[in-house]
């Protein structure tokens, strides 16, 4: 009986999430990679009026309609970096796709379950539900956004 | 035997489904002409069937319920008991209890629903029966006529097989490993009616030691029940005679007529003389009667998946697009060939356009046929007296438009059973005949479908409209004074408004007409209202042929394109800035002696980039809305196109003035304009 126990503490100890690391303006946030469908160069925008503020447009991604979110308004925060580096990252949740703007995609990485902290009071209240944890990688600390959160 | 009954399930749940309608009909038909035998035989036929179904199935529930139903339509049959109200209403009872169980078996249920209360009412009904509960089936006992006919000339039917050389080899060789060939030639009952699942267990229970190399009619046909009574096998075995005897003999439904061993050197490569040649002109006659109504299903369609017409229409929507994009470099080059090339393109693309959208149309006799059972209750539990007609039920439409305008035509006939149709003592002092009139039409206009419900009733008193519409705070007393009949009329159709005086189960909840109208909106649709009071009122409903290609205005705002569809659209002008007009703090023009609100298109979309430019000229837009026109100022007039409607998906829906968005030829995405809510 012990050992079962042990074995799944374990394993939960060592399990690893891959996410898509990227960066909204200086901070780093990262996304569970089996929720990113691709990532695109920007693509030509249109605006919709009358939309929520965060909705940046739509953009026909191979005949498809799709949704970009703004984080930046939505968090906030300066869009910063090269406009070459900006990429769209689309996410595929049931039958709704949407894609967020995101300042430059860096890397894939794996994170250990144990290394996310839930996010307490480190950040601030409005944006917190986004959140799901936080992850320390070296130096660096990854913000994780809760896709479903954002897509409603 | 235990058996997976669910692949016929479907099959099961869409005929009863059939049998159903057709009952709700017909009995609605017996209730008008109580004494038409004629509709009373195919209620009863309708219901056999049906119970017959149901208990093959196993839904033991839904077949006692209608065998005690049968016993009586029975009794009414032979005029033991008279058609009355009072068992017609019954009956109609016990058919919303059947579409209840079948609806519960269809979610998945197991179809059992204790029905004691309704069969002690349809006892109640047949009383002073002794015999009740313990007669036979009375359908066993009325053998049809035809059928008694055909037994006597199947019976000697007999069956020629014809074996191929393949087919000799594989018996040859099955007799050299000492396996035994069998001729079995079996009946299934006449009333069986799921032939097919009767087959299907002929087919398990063989399947365990036994192979079937040759069968008459081909295994496919009976397995899809396309057989008469008879059916005949050719099977190479391991097992004994006896013991196949045995378990195809426990198969109910199912008769043994001949089983025996078959040598294998009587068979010959041609004929084999032991089974003779069936008679053809025999053999066609029988199956005409005895599988009439099986086989009047079976017509040459095929069931098609919806998602793979959207897929269809969504590539054909993607063919146009770049058809577009084509013809467009065809006039900048100027290249006579390519030209010749698009224009063949073009007719084909627009007939295969044509094609794929005829494809996607139904009748709206899908929506319409449910509707006379509701009228028929909804008057008798308001006590009125209604005649309801309806015309033009073959007209079609799109699919995702029927699907949708079921609950707003609910909506109105309500309406008008419950608030215009007077009671019959009313009308009878009105000078009126006792019965009222709803008429429900569809007809077919240009690209447009129109839905009329009409009354004959009290047509709308716009004094009470008024005076409701002061109530709910909705118009001031002195609007209300100033206001024309047609405003007054179109109160109706603004949200919190009924003017029912007592609130109905049937109607008068506060959500009214404005849902209707919301709805018929969502559809691209319009709704207009005439009324003649004393005379009756008349809604008419405008939908579109179609929502997924329409032709569209494109025109330009700054930097951005936007597409308004051409059937809002009733002309473009321009207009020099000093004919525009000031009227209580709007902008109006004049035109041809209309005088026509004008609207910046800008202001409306929130087009960033500056204030309002009064350019000595201006394109506008003249659209239509409900039946008022307005004037849309826009930068530049592109030019016509046909657009193929894209939705914006769950996120971006329900924005007032947004009607989906397009990919233009050049790839970027526009959206399109929607005129009904954009103010």
């Amino acid at each position: 009986m012990n050992n079962i126990t042990k074995t799944a503490e374990d394993s939960y100890v060592q399990e690893e999430i891959q996410v898509v690391a990227f960066r909204l303006g200086k901070e780093e946030y990262a996304v569970d990679i089996l929720n990113v469908q691709e990532i695109n160069r920007l693509l030509t925008i249109t605006r919709v009026p009358r939309a929520a503020k965060h909705i940046e447009g739509v953009v026909n991604l191979r005949g498809n309609i799709i949704p970009i979110i703004n984080l930046h308004t939505r968090f906030n925060l300066e869009a910063a970096g090269d406009q070459e580096d900006k990429r769209i990252i689309v996410f595929q949740f049931e039958d709704i796709k949407t894609g967020i703007i995101v300042d430059e995609v860096s890397e894939v990485l794996s994170l250990k379950k144990k290394d996310i902290e839930e996010t307490g009071n480190v950040y601030n209240s409005i944006t917190a539900d986004l959140i799901r944890g936080i992850a320390r990688v070296d130096d660096r600390l990854f913000l994780l956004l809760d896709i479903l959160k954002i897509l409603e | 035997m235990k058996m997976d009954m669910s692949q016929y399930l479907d099959v099961f749940l869409e005929e009863s489904k059939e049998h159903l309608e057709s009952l709700n009909q017909k009995l609605l038909e017996l209730e008008k002409h109580s004494q038409d035998i004629s509709v009373l035989n195919e209620i009863f036929r309708a219901a056999h069937t049906l119970k017959g179904m149901s208990s093959t199935m196993g839904f033991e529930d839904l077949a006692d319920l209608t065998h005690h139903m049968e016993n009586v339509l029975s009794d009414l049959k032979e005029g033991i008991l008279e058609v009355n109200s009072q068992v017609i209403d019954m009956l109609f009872q016990c058919f919303d209890r059947l579409q209840l169980i079948i609806d519960q078996i269809e979610s998945g249920g197991s179809g059992a629903i204790d029905n004691s209360a309704l069969i002690a009412l349809l006892e109640n009904v047949k009383s002073g029966n002794v015999q009740f509960g313990v007669s036979a089936d009375p359908a066993i006992e009325k053998p049809d006529t035809y059928t008694s006919v055909n037994a006597e000339n199947i019976s000697d039917e007999t069956y020629s097989f014809e074996f191929n050389e393949y087919d000799i080899a594989v018996l040859k060789e099955a007799a050299s490993k000492n396996f035994k060939i069998y001729y079995i030639k079996l009946a299934v009952e006449k009333n069986c009616l799921m032939k097919a699942v009767r087959a299907f267990m002929v087919f398990k229970a063989l399947e365990e030691d036994s192979e079937i190399i040759k069968s008459i009619p081909e295994v496919q046909e009976i397995e899809e029940g396309k057989f008469d009574e008879y059916f005949a096998l050719f099977a190479i075995s391991s097992g004994e005679l006896e013991d196949i005897e045995k378990r195809l003999n426990n198969i109910s439904e199912i008769n043994m007529q001949t089983i025996k061993e078959i040598d294998i050197n009587t068979i010959q490569t041609e004929k084999m003389s032991a089974y003779e040649e069936t008679p053809a002109e025999i053999k066609d006659n029988t199956t005409e009667n005895t599988d009439q109504k099986k086989y009047h299903k079976v017509k040459q369609t095929v069931r098609v998946d919806i998602d793979r017409l959207d897929s269809l229409m969504n590539l054909v929507g993607e063919l146009v697009m770049h058809k577009g994009r084509l013809e467009q470099i065809g006039a900048s080059t100027k290249i006579g060939e390519l030209n010749e090339t698009i224009e063949q393109i073009d007719r084909i693309s627009t007939d295969l356009q044509s094609v794929v959208m005829k494809v996607r149309m139904v009748p709206v006799e899908q929506v319409f046929n449910r509707f006379p059972r509701m009228v028929r209750d909804l008057a008798k539990d308001l006590n009125k007296e209604v005649d309801f007609l309806m015309e033009g039920k073959e007209t079609e439409l799109d699919r995702t438009v029927i699907d949708e305008i079921g609950d707003p035509l609910v909506h109105l006939l309500r309406n008008a059973i419950d608030h215009a149709i007077e009671s019959p003592q009313e009308r009878m002092r009105a000078g009126k005949s006792q019965k009222g009139t709803v008429m429900l039409r569809a007809r077919h206009e240009g690209n447009n479908v129109y839905i009329e419900v009409e009354d004959d009733g009290a047509g709308i008193n716009v004094k009470r409209v008024l005076e409701k519409g002061v109530d709910k705070g909705l118009i001031t007393a002195k609007e209300a004074e100033q206001m024309n009949i047609d405003d007054a009329v179109n109160l109706l159709f603004s949200s919190g408004f009924s003017t029912a005086l007592n609130v109905t189960d049937v109607s008068g909840r506060g959500v009214g007409l404005d849902v209707v109208k919301t709805k018929i909106e969502s559809l691209s649709g319009e709704i207009f209202v005439d009324s003649r009071p004393g005379k009756g009122t008349r809604f008419r409903i405008k939908l579109p042929l179609t929502l997924a290609i329409i032709q569209a205005l494109m025109i330009s705002i700054r930097d951005e394109i936007y597409a308004i569809p051409l059937g809002s659209v009733d002309e473009t002008t321009m207009i020099k800035n000093h004919d525009i007009k000031m009227v209580q703090n709007q902008e109006v023009i004049v035109l041809r002696g209309n005088v026509l609100p004008l609207f910046r298109l800008s202001m409306l979309l929130e087009i960033p980039g500056g204030e309002i430019t009064n350019e000595d000229e201006m394109y506008v837009v003249v659209v239509r809305k409900a039946e008022r026109q307005i004037g849309l100022v826009v930068d530049t007039l592109i030019g016509q196109q046909e657009i193929v409607i894209k939705s914006l998906g769950k996120i971006l829906s329900g924005i007032p003035g947004i009607a989906g968005a397009i990919v233009a030829g050049d790839g970027y995405v526009r959206l399109i304009i929607d005129i009904a809510t954009l103010f």
